[in-house]
């Protein structure tokens, strides 16, 4: 997911990942199942932010690395944040 | 977190605010106990407890406002404030904020603290802004399935903070009956968790910190945790 280009929706397929981090992600709403956005990342790269289920969240890239999105064409699905 | 007996004000009851950051919890607890918390538009503002007392007729109740989380796993020392309190601190009503436009994510956190608590109000904050965004909730459909009062408010303009207040008041008083949405999970969980006394919350707390012989841990287990 931390190579999403700002702007691109996708969707969470699968979490890799044991035990606290991956509940952390599946807290923050990271599901499989979910449309998420990546919205912006800072100069450097790290942390990179994502709209899901309405909330802006921003993640280390190394955790948004975790999570396994598929990329979904345009703007098929409706936004994941307002 | 602990609250010393002797520390607590004389009242008729302890109400916790819970919810997601930003949510309106601190506009919420100003608006009840006339004080000055610290509200804004960016989350996270509120990083401790603060303490406040309002009345509803004769009765007098403590208002303690908590920092905002999306989940009471203690990952975050906001989250570990927030679940502590809701366990040692036992309020006798804990009030949830969740934001009217964005219920889907708000009601994970309503879940979990059920899982604490029946003796819980929803406040349905920030309606005016869902409603400006073309989002109509149903409300007396959500209290159905949650088994909990709910109460639509703006807190902002002051909307729904008197019902707010009575709903506390009544299921302090025991006037109100709740049957509080429990999330059911696979058989073998069931099972366990009918083995284990006291809080669900702590149960699946323990449950998830136990492997599951031969097959990986509990956590892989769960439903809403799809691998
Ligand atoms: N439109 C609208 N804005 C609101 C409402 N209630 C609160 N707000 C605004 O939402 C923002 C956040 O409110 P707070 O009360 O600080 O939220 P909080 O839940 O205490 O936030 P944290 O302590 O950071 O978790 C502020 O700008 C409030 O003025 C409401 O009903 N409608
Ligand atoms: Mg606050």
């Amino acid at each position: 997911m931390s190579r999403l280009p700002p702007g691109q929706k996708a969707e969470v397929r699968r979490l890799l990942g044991e035990g606290p981090l991956k509940f952390r992600l599946l807290d923050l709403g990271f599901v499989p199942g979910t449309t998420v956005e990546a919205v912006r990342r800072s100069p450097l790269g790290d942390p990179v932010a994502f709209c899901v289920r309405g909330a802006l969240v921003a993640l280390r890239s190394k955790d948004a690395d975790l999570v396994l999105v598929e990329v979904l064409p345009g703007d098929q699905r409706r936004g994941a944040c307002p | 977190m602990t609250f010393p007996q002797d520390n607590r004000p004389k009242t008729d009851g302890v109400v916790a605010l819970v919810g997601n950051p930003n949510t309106g919890k601190s506009t919420i607890f100003n608006a009840l106990t006339g004080l000055k918390q610290h509200t804004g538009n960016w989350p996270g503002k509120t990083v401790s407890i603060a303490r406040g007392t309002f009345r509803v007729g004769a009765q007098k109740y403590l208002l303690v406002d908590l920092p905002g989380t999306y989940s009471l796993r203690a990952g975050s020392p906001e989250e570990k404030i927030t679940r502590d309190f809701l366990l040692s601190g036992r309020p006798h009503v804990t009030v949830v904020v969740a934001d009217a436009g964005r219920l889907e994510r708000n009601l994970y956190l309503v879940l979990q603290v059920l899982e604490i608590t029946g003796k819980v109000v929803v406040c349905l904050n920030m309606l005016d802004d869902a409603r400006r965004r073309g989002i109509c909730v149903d409300v007396r459909a959500l209290e159905e399935e949650l088994g909990v009062p709910v109460v639509a408010a703006a807190a902002r303009q002051g909307l729904g903070l008197q019902e707010l207040k009575g709903k506390i008041d009544a299921l302090a008083r025991g006037e109100i009956s709740v049957c509080p949405r429990r999330v059911k999970y696979d058989p073998d969980i069931e099972e366990q968790l009918a083995f284990m006394s006291g809080t669900r919350w702590l149960a699946l707390e323990a449950l998830l910190g136990q492997q599951k012989p031969g097959e990986g841990s509990w956590v892989e287990r769960f439903k809403y945790c799809p691998v």
